[in-house]
């Protein structure tokens, strides 16, 4: 294992912390609560010479992603960070990130989308991002946040990848709490991360290269799309080689998935994000008191680890999926369907209950999580699932 | 007719003590009931920034809208009635920053509305980071080594783009702003109303007494005429790139930089807006005559 320190600090800081150890060439960046102190942290460390990295504040996320994938086209190691309406200020740029193949490494502090306006936690904006050809990871604690955030630049820069990465933290609950986080030194990170070198950047004089252009009226578009389902999918394989990688210096070991108590669970939740550690600990109290429960966390939510999750739910009885983001008019949250998508090869059948839960930063309770066990325990008892998505806690439900 | 304290709700604001928001609130209040129009003569678009918490502070018909897209929001709702007054909310990152570009075109379109500038030269809601028109070479949380760019000079822009009525206010001197904001109202056309609204908390630099210093009245300045562009496009330029500079180094001039009596809005020439849209509405016709042949 490689040197570290023990720190009490947010996930925004641990963020910052991360990134300047990852060396990036260029930052552009365009404050948004609740990410702002992840570029101001940055901007310190601009400021105080800790990093030689380019940092520039631009006038909104549109041109913070438009500077970005120039930078990244350009050759440059680049990250940034945004939320919310600046993600979804972004979409377009998302899209291109991902089409050129750039490696660009993002941080997003998970918050709602307005209308009305909210400024709170969910899962909304990232959701909204979800086709957009980014490899998304969510974390659960700052250390996870950290953690991520550097296996995100290689597993970014892989050549059999080359894709943009998004590495999330639940807005102010993550970003904000002050959290318990392990930190490596400079030396083991940058060592980890290595040098970009990039493979046809627009910037080689040998070799100009035009990135971008036209290639509809039977171009290679079409073609170009499948190849980016394969980095996507080689990145299944690329993820947890740098996982196991990373593991050995952080002595973290890492999964796309995380399970408790799924040996023998015979009811389960799957989540996302913070949430995780409420659902763990209400499982916890319920297994002193005989009930087989577990929870399995999704780290990774593009590429999706349908395989992994359907074999950690692998003889449950009835699984509850926990949603903080909606999918107007479909049959449940973005988790959800992946969920059912992921157990439809299962040889027996799971009935699976979609919960939507914390939209704007709602309250989760952990007697709501505790309610959802008990729907699980009902069910599995041979009880009738719920009829219709059930919305965990809303006022007007009671 | 409505009263100030029929518009103003019965909220206690969230801006800071000594906030220069309170002001522009009075100002605006005043002014509106002054113009004796009725709830239903204007409607209130509000961008994201300390100022859109004004949203929730007036009983207006209106519309919070998302961060800079204020005037192409406010857009909307004029184009449907020519006859309402369409008053817009900014701050200087939503309006000068993000939603930039709209500021251009509305200034470009002469769409037929007010638009009022919070400008504190910081952004105050996300905590005291450097705006476009921080100064150069300020210090905040996002440039701790200095804001490299030049700031953004609305009114040198509006200006030279063409606007039809460009004025600077200052948030110190209510009865100067009720009288742009009255002149705006009256106004046909684009009116820009960029007023110097001193953040106490985040902008330690460009404060209350840091503008009395320095600010002085266009239309006590000898032989001033707002009717002529260039003279205003030379007073727009005259400080812009010096505001660290001492009180007797520059002056800081506010009022009515330009106007044009006649001009030709956005609303002008739209044939379809001689009546309200919903005055476009027809009855059904019956077509039972016409089908009696099949």
């Amino acid at each position: 294992m490689a040197e570290h320190k023990t720190l009490a600090t947010t996930g925004n800081s641990v963020v910052a912390e991360a990134m300047r150890q990852c060396k990036p060439n260029v930052m552009a960046a365009y404050p948004i609560t609740p990410q702002t102190t992840i570029v101001e942290e940055f901007a310190g460390f601009v400021a105080k010479g800790r990093t030689d990295c380019e940092y520039v504040t631009v006038e909104s996320e549109h041109s913070a992603m438009s500077a970005c994938v120039g930078a990244s086209a350009a050759g440059a190691r680049v990250m940034t960070a945004t939320s919310s309406q600046g993600l979804a200020l972004m979409w377009e740029e998302l899209h291109i990130a991902a089409g050129m193949r750039l490696p660009i490494v993002m941080a997003n502090a998970n918050r709602a989308l307005s209308a009305p306006i909210n400024i709170h936690c969910d899962h909304s904006d990232i959701m909204g991002a979800r086709d957009t050809g980014w490899v998304t990871f969510f974390a659960e604690t700052a250390q996870e946040a950290y953690d991520n955030t550097i296996m995100a630049v290689r597993i970014a820069e892989h050549p059999d990848v080359m894709l943009p990465v998004m590495s999330t933290l639940d807005g102010f609950i993550t970003t904000h709490s002050i959290d318990r986080v392990d930190v490596l030194d400079d030396a083991s990170v940058s060592g980890f991360v290595g040098e970009y070198r990039p493979k046809n950047p627009l910037l080689n004089t040998e070799a100009p290269a035009l990135h971008g252009s036209f290639a509809g009226l039977g171009g290679p578009f079409f073609e170009f799309k499948r190849q980016q389902r394969e980095a996507m999918e080689s990145a299944r394989t690329v993820i947890k080689q740098v996982g196991d990688e990373y593991a050995q210096i952080s002595g973290r070991p890492f999964d796309v998935i995380d399970t408790w108590g799924m040996d023998d669970a015979e009811t389960a939740i799957v989540v996302l994000g913070s949430t995780a550690g409420n659902a763990r600990h209400v499982a916890r109290e319920l297994r002193a008191q005989g009930e087989k429960v577990g929870v399995v966390k999704v780290r990774v939510w593009r590429p999706f680890p349908y395989a992994e999750l359907a074999a950690a739910l692998k003889g449950v009885k009835a699984v509850a999926v926990l949603d903080r983001a909606e999918s107007f008019g479909a049959e449940g949250g973005p988790l959800f369907l992946e969920t059912r998508s992921a157990l439809y090869d299962a040889e027996a059948r799971v009935p699976v209950v979609g919960y939507i839960y914390g939209l704007g930063g709602a309250d989760v309770r952990l007697e709501l999580i505790e309610r959802v066990y008990q729907d699980l325990s009902d069910i599995a008892a041979g009880g009738v699932a719920p009829g219709s998505l059930v919305y965990l806690g809303a006022r007007e439900e009671a | 007719m409505p009263k100030v304290a029929d518009i103003q709700r019965a909220l206690e604001p969230t801006w800071c003590p000594g906030c220069g928001n309170y002001n522009m609130q009075k100002a605006l209040l005043e002014v509106l009931e002054e113009s004796g129009m009725d709830f239903e003569d204007y409607a209130m678009v509000w961008g994201i920034g300390c100022h859109g918490n004004g949203a929730d502070f007036y009983r207006a018909q209106g519309f919070h809208g998302l961060h800079g897209r204020a005037l192409p929001l406010a857009t909307g709702i004029a184009l449907t009635n020519p006859d309402l007054k369409v008053i817009v909310n900014m701050g200087d990152g939503d309006g000068y920053g993000i939603g930039g570009n709209h500021f251009i075109h509305s200034v470009r379109r002469n769409i037929d509305m007010v638009a009022i500038y919070h400008n504190n030269q910081i952004y105050g809601l996300t905590t005291g980071q450097a705006s476009p028109t921080s100064d150069q070479f300020m210090q905040t949380p996002s440039t701790p080594g200095g804001v490299v760019e030049e700031p953004v000079n609305p009114v040198g822009v509006a200006v030279a783009q063409g606007a039809t009525f460009v004025a600077r206010g200052f948030a110190g001197d209510v009865e100067h702003l009720k009288s742009l904001y009255r002149q705006a109202l009256d106004h046909h056309g684009f009116s820009l109303v960029d007023v110097y609204q001193p953040c106490v908390t985040w902008n330690k630099v460009n404060t209350f007494k840091w503008f009395r210093d320095r600010v002085y009245k266009l239309e006590e300045l000898d032989g001033y005429d707002p009717t002529n562009r260039t003279m205003a496009f030379e007073k727009s330029m005259s400080t812009f790139h010096e505001l660290t500079c001492a009180p007797d180094e520059c002056k800081i001039p506010i009022g009515v930089f330009y106007r044009e009596a006649e001009s030709f809005t956005y609303q002008d020439g739209l044939p379809q807006l001689d009546r309200p849209m919903w005055k476009h509405a027809e009855a059904p016709r019956d077509i039972s005559k016409i089908l009696e042949a099949y």
